[in-house]
């Protein structure tokens, strides 16, 4: 009982973590290693602006997830559109930007055990007879809220389907006369803003450290390499794979094995089946 | 938009013409032409260590540019001669490394045993772990090559094998700083001017045409895996041989020797160097490394810093230093009417 609890609180969390990442390589085929720097500098804005300049809880949620929105829009904006199509730049140039947010906030202080959010809710409860805090149940609840208000907003509103029509075929898309720039930004900003979702519903359970950058990152590519870059369906199911495989590691070999098991995942996975479980891209166009 | 009304045209220089011929071996001024630059290259780099002779911190920091200098050349090879791009030179740098402080500690060889051996068995092994991935290319084997050397540090820490998280210590240093810095020294030289002639042999067109279409180099008969093989184990080769020197330098190997470090400065230094011309990542290793030693004080800084002239670089001058310099040196330019 203890395992699937905690399995599916880890696996929703590893979900959270993905989202994001697989919305902007499935709408602009664009790997954004800056994913996990955008979700540690999330959180730290929202300590910011609590603890700095005394704004509450709600208040300030909301003003990191737009200035997470905007940083994620402006980056493209500015920067990543200019490496457009030449995909090692576009790795290189993402994850440059990446380790210059973290590193640069660890040079200006982030680090410590200072930097804690409050979580939602506070105490825990009984589940079945094991012990689960209040705010682990949020974090699941919110997993599946985001994925359904996902689902909801990619099908049915305009902007939504612009972004699928262009994930699906870029040409035919610009055709219709979709901005396909226009589509990145909006979606590089809703990738960033997911990472500040979930970096806000996430970062309550521990503090906030640079390395959770480079660790979301890792997970997030890694979920979406297993379930397939790109598709949705994959990666919330790569998601509850690898945050089973990684409570039962956990478990049963150690703490340490827990990376581990992400990284082999990924590595069996591109040699199995570069397309990853659900991925959609052609077997000759991906490996020779 | 308003219409632009002029361009620039490049035309070669003449004695850049002239050169290109037999006829550069009949006058000196095309020969000069010829070896100047790469004279003063050459020697330049030989006479680093003793220009500062007096400032013995700095002449560590010229081994260290070396072994930067070889990561950053195997990277280069591999991502624009062979079209794999490692995002994981630190594990060829931590393989090299605990290959020569175990031959040194265990079975106690010569730092001048251990070098050359751990060069070439290195090699081996990382192409013997990388072998099932080299069908992938593009994003998904940079992805990969990025997993490498974090797994490798995992999977050291987990299993506590080879010193685990404190390392191998009382690895024997090199004989004297002279013997250090010029087995780099030499060793950049014979690779930086080594690759440039392999990749115009006859292996080097079959590695450019994997990176171009390997598709079409497939269709003509001729297994890639092999050539991609071979091309990882040429820049492996020259990780590891990094990676064994800087174990008897430090007389330690240890997990951070798979840093990230020994991964995105060497692609900086290209970056910034001048992709493709293989002797652009040595400039921009010289470049670069003296930055992070001054910025040392700074501490995680220096990586920001990096990141930042990284981005600016790829995004505003992606053509690098070298061929930047090596255009200006060959062509001259002048505005036309449309």
């Amino acid at each position: 009982m203890d395992i699937l609890i905690y399995g599916i609180i880890n696996s929703v969390s590893l979900a959270l973590m993905a989202l994001g990442f697989t919305l902007v390589y499935g709408v602009s085929r664009l790997p954004n290693f800056a994913h996990g720097a955008l979700y540690v500098l999330t959180g730290y804005m929202t300590w910011l602006f609590m603890n700095r300049l005394g704004l509450n809880y709600p208040l300030s949620i909301l003003l990191s997830l737009v200035a997470s929105a905007c940083i994620g829009a402006a980056m493209y904006y500015f920067i990543l559109v200019r490496v457009r199509g030449m995909p090692i730049s576009e790795i290189i140039a993402s994850y440059a930007i990446g380790l210059a947010i973290l590193e640069g906030l660890r040079w200006g202080g982030l680090k410590g055990a200072t930097f804690v959010l409050p979580p939602f809710i506070q105490g825990s409860t009984e589940l079945f007879g094991v012990s689960v805090d209040f705010h682990r149940l949020v974090v699941v609840a919110a997993g599946i809220v985001l994925v359904a208000a996902l689902w909801l907003f990619v099908n049915g509103t305009k902007i939504g389907l612009a972004l699928k029509g262009m994930a699906q075929d870029e040409r035919a898309a610009l055709t219709l006369g979709i901005d396909s720039d226009r589509m990145a930004v909006i979606a590089m900003a809703l990738g960033s803003m997911l990472a500040g979702l979930a970096a806000l519903v996430l970062l309550p359970l521990g503090t906030i450290v640079v390395e959770a950058g480079y660790n979301v990152l890792i997970m997030a590519v890694a979920v979406c390499i297993v379930g397939g870059l790109g598709s949705w369906t994959g990666a919330v199911l790569a998601s509850f794979l690898i945050g089973f495989a990684q409570i039962l590691t956990v478990a049963y070999l150690g703490t340490h094995f827990q990376v581990v098991v992400a990284l082999m995942a990924i590595i069996f996975t591109l040699i199995w089946r570069p397309s990853g479980l659900f991925g959609w891209q052609k077997e000759l166009e991906e490996r020779v | 938009m308003s219409v632009e009304t002029r361009r620039k045209e490049r035309i070669d220089r003449g004695i850049k013409v002239r050169s290109d011929g037999v006829y550069a071996i009949s006058s000196w001024r095309e020969m000069s032409y010829l070896m100047v630059p790469r004279l003063v290259f050459i020697l330049g780099l030989l006479v680093l260590p003793l220009a500062f002779y007096y400032l013995p911190y700095w002449q560590r920091v010229i081994s260290i540019i070396c072994i930067y200098a070889l990561l950053a050349i195997s990277f280069d090879f591999l991502a624009n001669y062979v079209g794999l791009v490692s995002l994981g030179g630190g594990f060829y740098v931590g393989v090299g490394a605990y290959i020569a402080a175990l031959c040194n500690t265990k079975l106690g060889l010569s730092p001048l045993l251990t070098i050359p051996l751990s060069t070439v068995v290195g090699g081996a092994i990382c192409t013997v772990l990388f072998l099932p991935c080299l069908p992938l290319r593009g994003v998904y084997f940079a992805i990969v090559s990025l997993m490498y050397p974090l797994l490798a540090a995992r999977v050291i820490e987990a299993l506590d094998i080879f010193g685990g998280t404190d390392g191998i210590f009382g690895v024997d240093p090199l004989p004297s700083g002279w013997v250090e810095q010029y087995i780099l020294i030499v060793s950049v030289l014979l690779f930086a001017f080594g690759m440039r002639r392999i990749v115009d042999e006859d292996v080097g067109l079959v590695f450019r045409g994997v990176k171009d279409n390997d598709q079409a180099v497939k269709a003509s008969g001729v297994n890639i895996t092999t050539y991609k093989a071979l091309g990882v184990f040429i820049a492996s080769t020259m990780g590891c041989l990094g990676g064994a020197c800087l174990v008897h330098i430090y007389m330690w190997a240890g997990l951070s020797q798979f840093a990230l470090d020994f991964s995105i400065i060497p692609i900086a230094a290209t970056v910034v160097g001048g992709g493709g011309t293989l002797i652009g990542p040595v400039i921009g290793s010289m470049i670069l490394v003296p930055i992070s030693e001054l910025l040392r004080d700074f501490g995680t800084l220096r990586i920001a810093v990096y990141a930042v002239i990284l981005t600016l670089f790829i995004v505003f001058k992606s053509e690098g230093i070298m061929n930047y310099a090596t255009r200006k040196y060959e062509q001259f330019e002048r505005w036309v009417e449309i």
